[in-house]
């Protein structure tokens, strides 16, 4: 950190009067003439000294920008998107997602065996897995950890993810108290055998998930809830914790121990936080930063421009835009008035002139491929069939139509300006006046839970590519429902997807939700799925591909030397 | 009792006003910490969370938690960091803040002062008519375009400077620039009708009619009368620089308190909040403790 006396003397030469405490004493000494204000201007310098002596960090081998400082890095605790990124440098789980597409392949186990009905794995952890520090990761070990994560007292907000293994649910809804009645058991050092309540085409991809990641028991012993913080911190990924500057930046080293070590080429990583995203394009453009791996920290408005350079990437993105309707208030109690709203609405009319990234217009819930799922189109663009609709209604033309709110969160260009647009749209087509309401994140959240609403924006983002991620949230006791609907019949009919074994006949029993929930009773319609774009310039960064899941794990990337 | 010993001894209660204040108003304001886009797993999940952070407990419960806490020098835990606590949070980030607003303020007194000196010595002239060219740029150009524009032009195409973080001294450039050259220019404006004023003053005359050198009268008994009006500024200025940086901060991406002024209320970090509540209003007490004391040392008359 202190610099050699060469280096002082280029310091002081390059910062010029400041360092020099000459020059602060003979300020202060025309201030009160007579009297030597020297200490002063020593302690000055010194500080000017300090300040420009800090040694310069060299640059990592590959450096990302992540977006905001995360809220943390728990595997267990975290809900962010990009919080989970850092993580998943540093741990894995059994399995671990293929960089190309997405899916599971194989991590900290080297292999599995389902059962013949698919509610029965087996997974073989490899015995040369082990922690950064040394000790190795057992069967055990990856019990605990997921025991932990459904107990309810570990606040784990993913702890829902474990729904689909036996008693997952009762741990997590506190009906059952024992933990370890979660069917997964250590049958010896490197086997798991896991019990699933369904068969979960899915489940796979769970397991790489980051709430399904093996903790260092120890560490979480030793601190408790911040075991994130022990130093040294036991990483199984492939890379470990160097350091952990708040807003600053996160260095991570190769973890040598990792058993897929000999893929990792960059021996160091910077993963920067920060949230304005015109300085992450700046550092982007300036070659300080390799990748960008997060769309929200790229400028949203230079995004169409951006999106047709070739060292930024744009692909289909596991996410949708929809509005919610509120079901237990005028006059959207009426599935009526509901249908002919969402009738009314020519969605292309947003992708085209607002969001302009080649997002898909669509009126379900689930984006289209999902899991291989084509999901119901929903209604389509029909102002004649709304205004119809909304004479059936009682409202012809829209004469006694209440005045309206459509609530957003401010904070994008985007969001505004749809609300524009549906403005102009239902004024046009139904002749129904909207306000917009804009709220701040925070109050826009309250005031959705709590169905202080008329109509609202919403989005969702899959968790795994199965429409079973979005679909789920509008089950009648989901806390993501937030739309006051209601239906057993929408219940039923996921609690037999969830059941049924052919993959086929369960995604044609998901078909048949999804379409009584955005045609028949549309608590909720969509409007676009959503875009994924990251940065990286080809000649310079490898070992990553766009996929749906916007997954682009550490081990393969790597920094190409020119 | 000196005045100032009255007003040291003011600085605790004022906190507590203020920390009583913001802790209310706070939880006044609907949306809370934990209501997020993702509903939590289940009650349960949901109920240990809030059980975590005394959530559950009634509203004074937490207040006297709050300050009893606060006496021993503790802020909490971040409601949002789940892996920091708020002190640890300041910790990191406050050295930062006040490294770029001290540098700032150097930039402020160091170009300020010499700039204003000059465009009163050469009033009516080139010098004085330039100087308040720049001057009047300086306060008109707010901070958000300035930074971009200095990134552009010092960071983009002339790659001299980087565009931001923060860890060397050629990042702190820019944003020190950025941040102080506004206040340079009000310091500037300020030297330049303190030090004419001070020109036309008999003992002035004085001081020349005794036969010093002209570089004598002016650094001896111009410069220190003229500095009067700039010290009783420089308490509210090392305030602004130090608080108004969250602007320069978030262009530069520099990791200091800037950051949470903004985001902790956003994200309904309680606790945050109230550190950087209370911490700045400590900060702007001893500040303008600080500037009163530092102008009575240079000019006697005040306060006698």
């Amino acid at each position: 950190m202190i610099p050699s006396l060469v280096q002082q003397n280029a310091l002081v030469r390059k910062t010029g009067v400041f360092c020099c405490p000459g020059w602060w004493a003979r300020l202060f000494e025309s201030l009160r003439p007579g009297l030597s204000v020297r200490a002063l201007g020593l302690v000055l310098s010194l500080g000017a000294w300090v300040l420009t002596s800090c040694s310069p960090l060299e640059r990592a081998d590959l450096v990302l920008h992540n977006g905001p400082e995360p809220e943390t890095i728990d595997p267990q605790i975290l809900t962010g998107q990009a919080d989970g990124r850092i993580a998943s440098a540093l741990f894995e789980g059994l399995t671990r997602f293929n960089p190309t597409n997405g899916t599971a392949m194989p991590g900290l186990a080297s292999h599995w065996e389902i059962s013949g009905d698919g509610l029965t794995y087996l997974f073989f952890l490899r015995p040369e897995a082990r922690w950064s520090t040394g000790e190795s990761i057992e069967a055990k070990e990856v019990v605990w950890s997921w025991r932990r994560a459904v107990t309810p007292a570990t606040a784990a907000d993913y702890a829902s993810q474990f729904f689909c293994i036996r008693n997952g649910r009762a741990i997590v809804n506190g009906e059952l108290r024992d933990a370890s009645q979660l069917g997964a058991e250590a049958l010896d050092a490197h086997t798991v055998r896991v019990h699933l309540e369904n068969p979960t085409p899915y489940f796979l991809e769970l397991a790489a998930s980051r709430v399904f990641f093996p903790i260092p028991r120890r560490a979480v012993e030793r601190l408790g809830d911040q075991w994130i913080r022990a130093e040294p911190l036991p990483c199984s990924g492939p890379y470990q914790l160097l350091s952990w500057r708040v807003n600053d930046r996160f260095r991570l080293r190769r973890n040598p121990q990792y058993w897929d070590a000999a893929q990792v080429t960059a021996e160091r990583i910077d993963i920067l936080c920060g949230d304005n995203p015109s300085t992450a394009l700046n550092l982007f453009l300036n070659g300080e930063v390799d990748l960008i791996s997060d769309r929200k920290i790229i400028p949203g408005e230079l995004g169409p421009e951006l999106a047709t350079r070739p060292d930024f990437h744009r692909f289909d993105y596991l996410g949708q835009d929809f509005i919610r309707f509120n079901t237990t208030r005028k006059p959207f109690q009426d599935a009526r008035v509901r249908r002919a709203v969402a009738m009314a609405l020519d969605r292309s009319r947003i992708t085209a002139r607002i969001t302009r990234m080649g997002e898909r217009p669509s009126a379900a819930v689930t984006p289209a491929g999902t899991g291989g799922y084509h999901p119901s189109a929903g209604l389509s663009y029909d102002p004649a069939t709304a205004r119809r609709l909304l004479a059936e209604a009682g409202y012809p033309e829209g004469r006694g139509f209440p005045a309206i709110e459509y609530t957003f969160n401010v904070g994008s260009r985007i969001y505004e300006q749809t609300g524009v647009e549906i403005q102009s749209m239902l004024r046009e087509h139904l002749g129904i006046r909207v306000e917009l309401r804009p709220l701040e994140w925070k109050t826009y959240l309250a005031e959705m839970s709590a169905l202080n609403y008329d109509f609202i924006r919403g989005s969702w983002v899959g968790d795994y590519d199965d429409p079973m991620t979005f679909l789920d949230c509008f089950l009648s006791d989901s806390g993501n429902n937030r739309t006051g609907w209601k239906d057993i019949r929408y219940d039923r009919l996921l609690q037999a997807a969830a059941a049924e074994a052919d993959p086929q006949r369960r995604l044609g029993i998901l078909r048949e939700a999804e379409t009584l929930l955005v045609v028949e009773a549309v608590p909720v319609t969509g409007l676009y799925s959503h875009v994924g774009l990251y940065a990286a310039d080809p000649r310079k960064v490898g070992g990553i591909w766009p996929n749906r899941m916007d997954e682009h794990p550490f081990f393969s990337m790597r920094r190409i030397r020119p | 009792m000196r005045p100032w010993m009255a007003r040291v001894a003011l600085i605790p209660v004022l906190l507590w006003v203020v920390a009583t204040l913001s802790f209310f108003l706070l939880r006044a304001v609907p949306g809370g910490p934990f209501d997020r886009e993702r509903a939590p797993a289940s009650r349960e999940v949901e109920a240990a969370l809030k059980a975590r952070y005394h959530w559950d407990e009634p509203l004074w419960r937490q207040y006297g938690r709050y300050l009893g806490n606060v006496m021993h020098g503790d802020l909490g835990p971040s409601l949002k960091y789940r892996n920091h606590s708020v002190n640890d949070l300041l910790g990191q980030t406050v050295p930062v803040s006040l490294a770029l607003g001290g540098m700032a303020f150097g930039v402020a007194i160091g170009l300020g002062v010499p700039l204003g000196v000059l465009a009163a010595l050469k009033r009516g002239g080139w010098a004085d008519y330039a100087a308040a060219g720049l001057t009047l740029v300086g306060v008109c150009v707010p901070v958000f375009v300035l930074g971009p524009l200095l990134v552009l032009v010092l960071g983009l195409w002339l790659e001299w400077f980087p565009v931001a973080l923060w860890g060397s001294w050629q990042n702190a450039v820019l944003p020190t620039l950025t941040l102080g050259l506004y206040f340079a220019a009000r310091v500037a404006r300020w030297m330049r009708e303190g030090m004419i004023e001070v020109l036309r003053s008999p003992h002035v005359q004085t001081a020349r009619a005794k036969g010093l050198s002209e570089t004598a009268v002016i650094l001896r008994h111009v410069v220190p009368v003229a500095l009067v009006p700039v010290i009783s500024y420089t308490g509210p200025m090392l305030a602004d620089l130090l608080t108004g940086s969250f602007v320069v901060e978030n262009v530069f991406q520099i990791p200091g308190t800037g950051a949470f002024f903004i985001n902790s209320f956003f994200s309904r970090d309680y606790t945050m909040m109230m550190g950087m509540v209370l911490f700045y209003s400590l900060l702007l007490q001893v500040l303008n403790l600080f500037s009163d004391l530092l102008l009575r040392w240079v000019d006697p008359r005040v306060g006698s």
